[in-house]
């Protein structure tokens, strides 16, 4: 597969880091159990399943993309910056 | 011999032979001792990489902070998620330069991509003296796993110095392939056994995870949520950040990358290893299991809580299984890290400091470097020391530092110079040695601030400095 450019769908990839920081916050707490789970810890395990879900769709998407050629080996990626 | 110690000797043995083994048919260059010939496929890399997750730290210090502290432990689930998804888009970039530039250790890349050696030797320093730590939390938990799982025949400091001559042994002959090879067995093993003991605890003591929480509510009120202050959510949110930061900036994951053969392998990763990651949740299942059960663990004892448990609850045979297990998960980490430290010191250190030295002699002299390494960490944890997760923590610190530098030259066109990159890192480590040396917090430092900003993990402070340093460098060349 080509380099990854950057496309819109990858922001979706934010979405797990947004889902368990903010759920520090607005899920912390005990009630109501789910699955024999305190909601917290079922927040977090459902967080982290869907990072996996997401990750797929991300990868399925870039998978997806027409392969280029050559501009891999731009040797101007080393051109050294400042 | 008894029936427990007999199975861990198996576990030893076994451990061994496969590392030794591994290395069947290879001519052992640099190259192939270090990140094995850049030839792994899917499954080696993936091994390679879970090891982050399976490590003695996740072994006794998850089930310890599920048992001493409750909710907090919950961070551990969440950095490796948010580390994931980075690692999708830094990891195949990282690959490529590496494949392109032949490069064998993380101070290589600084060294390649800011066009300074200086830099590189910088790095391998922060590196290597992140890496001993680890090794020694490494370490101090197989001495634990295996003088509890032989009910005391084996005192910790044999099962360390045996452990240690094993990692030598085989590290010295196969490299990362013993590494790979005996990672095989290690996630076979930690699978089937974190499993079996986090199902079968909570059904067999309790009926069910529902009713085992309930009990620990009832009995512990407010444990299964984070608390107010302390290790509020504030510490929770900026411990994740800084970890999942920290997560790839491990010398050893890093040259993990270099092992593979293609890129799509740390795209496939991503997708798996948060899933595969879910095991971590049956460790806490064991530790908040023991809470009840085997009371009374106070401090770093906690740590002993899976173990305790279970051999209040099996027959000698499977605390002999688990035991073996929880070596694996010694072993496996230590060997990629004495690895690691010793190709970063002759490749990126001694290679620098001798010019003339030949590939073949830079080789011979990061093989040397192994028992050299392993000595020194096993000395540093006979000495005693803290309780696992805090060192743990402060390795983190040191890596994590290497952030903002990797981020600012991963892309295309760099972003800083050589300079700027070396003055940020230096002056986040000499934080990072401050606060540490200190004792200090963000409560210590900030004693008027409110308690959302004192909640935060201290770490943030070297960081901060860090990216304030090399922002004031770059602007001032400009």
């Amino acid at each position: 597969m080509p380099r990854t450019r950057f496309r819109p769908y990858h922001l979706l990839a934010l979405l797990p880091t947004l889902g368990l920081l903010g759920g520090m916050w607005f899920a912390n707490r005990a009630e109501p159990f789910v699955l024999g789970l305190p909601f917290f810890l079922f927040w977090i395990v459902a967080s982290v399943v869907a990072t996996s879900a997401i990750m797929w769709v991300v990868w399925t998407l870039d998978r997806r993309q027409p392969i280029r050629g050559g501009a891999d080996d731009d040797p101007a990626e080393e051109e050294p910056s400042p | 011999m008894s029936t427990a110690l007999a199975v861990l000797t198996a576990f030893f043995v076994v451990a061994i032979g496969l590392g030794l083994l591994a290395r069947r048919g290879r001519d052992m260059n640099l190259e192939q001792w270090s990140v094995g010939g850049r030839g792994f496929g899917t499954i080696f890399v993936f091994l390679l990489m879970a090891g982050e997750i399976y490590t003695t730290f996740t072994f006794l210090g998850g089930s310890g902070w599920a048992y001493g502290k409750g909710a907090p432990a919950f961070y551990i689930l969440c950095y490796g998620a948010i580390a994931y998804t980075l690692s999708y888009f830094l990891l195949p970039a990282v690959w490529r330069y590496g494949q392109r530039h032949q490069l064998l250790s993380q101070a290589d890349y600084f060294a390649k991509k800011y066009e300074s050696r200086a830099l590189g030797v910088v790095v391998g320093i922060v590196g290597v003296s992140a890496l001993v730590p680890y090794l020694v939390l490494q370490l101090k938990g197989l001495g634990i796993i295996v003088s509890e799982a032989s009910y005391g025949s084996i005192a910790p400091s044999t099962a360390v110095w045996a452990g240690a001559a094993a990692l030598v042994l085989y590290v010295v002959v196969s490299g990362v392939r013993g590494s790979a090879w005996t990672a095989v067995l290690k996630d076979v093993m930690i699978l089937g056994v974190v499993v079996a003991i986090g199902v079968y605890l909570p059904i067999h003591y309790y009926g069910g995870y529902g009713p085992m929480f309930r009990a620990i509510e009832r009995a512990h009120p407010g444990f299964l949520v984070l608390p107010a202050r302390g290790m509020s959510p504030a510490w929770a949110i900026s411990t994740i950040i800084l970890s999942a930061l920290g997560f790839y900036m491990w010398p050893q994951y890093f040259a993990s990358v270099f092992t593979a053969r293609s890129e799509d392998v740390f795209r496939k990763n991503a997708v798996v290893l948060p899933l595969y990651q879910l095991v971590i949740l049956f460790v806490f299942f064991a530790g908040f299991a023991a809470l009840l059960l085997v009371p009374g663990l106070a401090g770093a004892d906690a740590d002993l809580s899976l173990l305790r448990v279970s051999k209040a609850t099996f027959g000698e045979g499977a605390v002999g299984v688990i035991g073996g297990a929880g070596l694996l998960t010694a072993l496996v980490p230590g060997s990629m890290i004495l690895i690691a430290a010793a190709t970063i010191l002759a490749q990126n250190v001694y290679r620098v400091v001798v010019p003339s030295a030949t590939d073949r002699s830079v080789a011979i002299v990061a093989r040397a470097l192994v028992p050299v390494v392993a000595v020194a960490a096993v000395l540093l944890t006979l000495r005693g020391g803290q309780a696992i997760v805090a060192l743990l923590l402060m390795g983190y610190n040191l890596v994590t530092q290497l952030f903002p530098a990797l981020a600012l030259c991963v892309g295309r066109r760099r972003l800083i110079s050589a300079g700027a990159a070396m003055a940020g890192i230096v002056a986040g480590e000499l934080t990072v040695a401050a606060i540490t040396i200190s004792g200090s917090s963000v409560a210590s430092l900030l004693p008027a601030a409110p308690q959302i900003i004192k909640d935060l993990n201290v770490g943030i402070v070297a960081l901060i400095v860090n990216v304030v340093v090399l922002t004031v460098f770059t602007l001032a060349r400009r």
